[in-house]
């Protein structure tokens, strides 16, 4: 009998040790915050700024300096002559900057036609989950280009309006896993200068496009931008303007991201691959292109918001004596 | 006798799950280093949770992984995408014992030395991990440090080749906690 109770004794003793730390992890769950009390936003919709030839979502983070280096090369289908298009290559440099988490402004230059352009890029909407539930994330794009080249007759009378092209883009971005994410762009295109009374100002065009990560470093992407028919009758070269498409490659190392890409589109801005492309894939009308992005940390956001917090708490401290 | 024993039984049992002498805080800091020649790279958590049971003398923490402060923003994204994958595995525990040469008193000022084991929990896995720290009391208030050592293979972290020489295998983790008691 006796035994018996200081097997039940020494059995109570033992159980209770073993449980009382998984106790403790249980109060310390009901001390922490709740899941549904803060807002998990979504990160790395896509590996960088661009997709694969447009912009994607992402905004560069607060305080950060994005170096962006774009390469398109002439058309595949020139051979070896042309060196498969090497010979022909063009570039835009490019400086991106985070003025907050979700703005963006960005300057280049392009070398194909001389064109200077400037941008504000602005998310509106961020995908997240917790105590805020939002499916999407939806950035705004709005650029200017200014084509400097000289003007193909001198002796007419020229306007500056005439160089002046407006790129207006919505990014409809959704992460849908850790592999998968994927985005619509309808954009507009506004060219003040036209070929003929035809030729809309106006292009509109939607976009899609997306990114399928094969390794936690590269990923594969796609794009294809459906021009809306009988807006554009000029052609261009001898060729009518057609729909963009294009195929990447994303690879990312500790802050560099290199996409490499095969495209129909010449140029690298928004009005050269949505309102003046002309390449036929049938016919081979292909381009090789990279794009190189590397990141500076300007100032150290997160040092900057705790050092404010610090000042703000001090001052509420003093203020209260 | 047969009744005494029962009685002692259940006032044990009664007696060790309502003694609380617990310490609590939402605001702990964990910070890890890791050192290369190439690159320091480092990041702080200012929100980490803990609750030290003096009476049992026993610890735990609970560290939200996305909280963690990096200078370089892409640092901090790459950390919770690739290495740590905290959509995944959202939090790192700690649960462990300390043993203290002088059990610690709220009412006596000083420095307590300790040594924790413990099991911590990240990234899916589980491992036995030993530190030393010091417990502080200091007008009735009690504020803990330790500093240890991890391995990231020891937690399925990888390291891809392209920045191998850039990362730490083993990171220096410094913990800094400020307890306030916790009132049920």
């Amino acid at each position: 009998m006796l035994s018996r109770f200081l097997l039940l004794f020494s059995f109570l003793i033992v159980t209770d040790q073993a449980a009382a730390q998984d106790d403790l992890l249980d109060l310390l769950e009901e001390v922490e915050p709740k899941k549904e009390e803060t807002i998990d936003y979504t990160i790395a919709t896509f590996k960088t700024t661009r997709l694969v030839i447009a912009q994607s979502a992402e905004t560069n983070a607060q305080g950060v300096l994005n170096v962006l280096i774009g390469h398109r090369f002439g058309r595949m289908n020139g051979g070896p002559k042309e060196f498969f298009g090497l010979d022909n290559s063009t570039i835009r440099l490019g400086l991106e900057y985070g003025i907050t988490d979700n703005l963006d402004i960005g300057f280049g230059r392009s070398s194909f036609e001389k064109t200077y352009d400037g941008f504000l890029k602005y998310r509106v909407l961020r995908q997240s989950t917790g105590k805020r539930k939002m499916p999407l994330t939806l950035t705004l794009f709005s650029s200017i280009a200014i084509k400097s080249q000289a003007f193909s007759d001198e002796n007419r009378e020229n306007y500056f309006t005439s160089r002046l092209y407006y790129a207006f883009q919505m990014m409809i971005a959704r992460k849908f896993s850790e592999r998968l994410s994927f985005q619509l762009m309808p954009t507009m295109i506004h060219r003040n200068l036209v070929e003929t009374k035809a030729d809309k100002n106006d292009v509109f065009s939607i976009g899609a496009g997306g990114r399928v990560k094969v390794s936690k470093s590269v990923a594969i992407t796609g794009e294809y931008h459906f021009v809306i028919p009988g807006q554009i009758v000029s052609t261009i070269g001898g060729q009518k303007v057609r729909d963009s498409f294009s195929l990447g490659v994303d690879i990312e190392t500790g802050g560099h991201v290199f996409q490499v890409h095969v495209t129909n589109s010449r140029g690298i801005l928004e009005k050269n691959f949505i309102s003046e492309t002309n390449g036929d894939i049938t016919k081979g009308d292909l381009h090789i292109g990279f794009n190189i992005s590397r990141v500076f940390t300007v100032y150290d956001k997160n040092k900057f918001r705790r050092k404010r917090e610090a000042k703000r708490a001090a001052k509420a401290a003093t203020a209260s004596l | 006798m047969k009744n005494i024993l029962l009685l002692l039984s259940v006032s044990l049992l009664a007696v060790s799950t309502t003694f609380a002498q617990k310490q609590f805080t939402r605001s702990a800091k964990t910070r890890f280093f890791s050192d290369t020649e190439l690159e320091k790279i480092e990041a702080t958590n200012h929100q980490v949770t803990s609750i030290v049971d003096l009476a049992k003398n026993e610890m735990v923490f609970s560290v939200l992984m996305k909280s963690f402060e990096f200078e370089k923003a892409l640092m901090q994204e790459h950390f919770n995408e690739k290495y740590v994958e905290s959509d995944k595995f959202p939090k790192a525990q700690f649960k462990g014992k300390y043993t203290s040469e002088k059990p610690i008193d709220l009412k006596q000022n000083g420095n307590y030395p300790v040594s924790v084991k413990g099991t911590m929990s990240m990234h899916g896995v589980n491992k036995e991990v030993v530190a030393s720290g010091t417990f502080s009391v200091t007008g009735g208030k009690m504020s803990g440090k330790a500093v240890f050592k991890l391995k990231l293979s020891d937690f399925d972290i990888e390291i891809p080749g392209v920045v191998s020489d850039k990362i730490a295998e083993e990171l220096t983790i410094y913990v800094d906690a400020s307890y306030e008691p916790y009132a049920k």
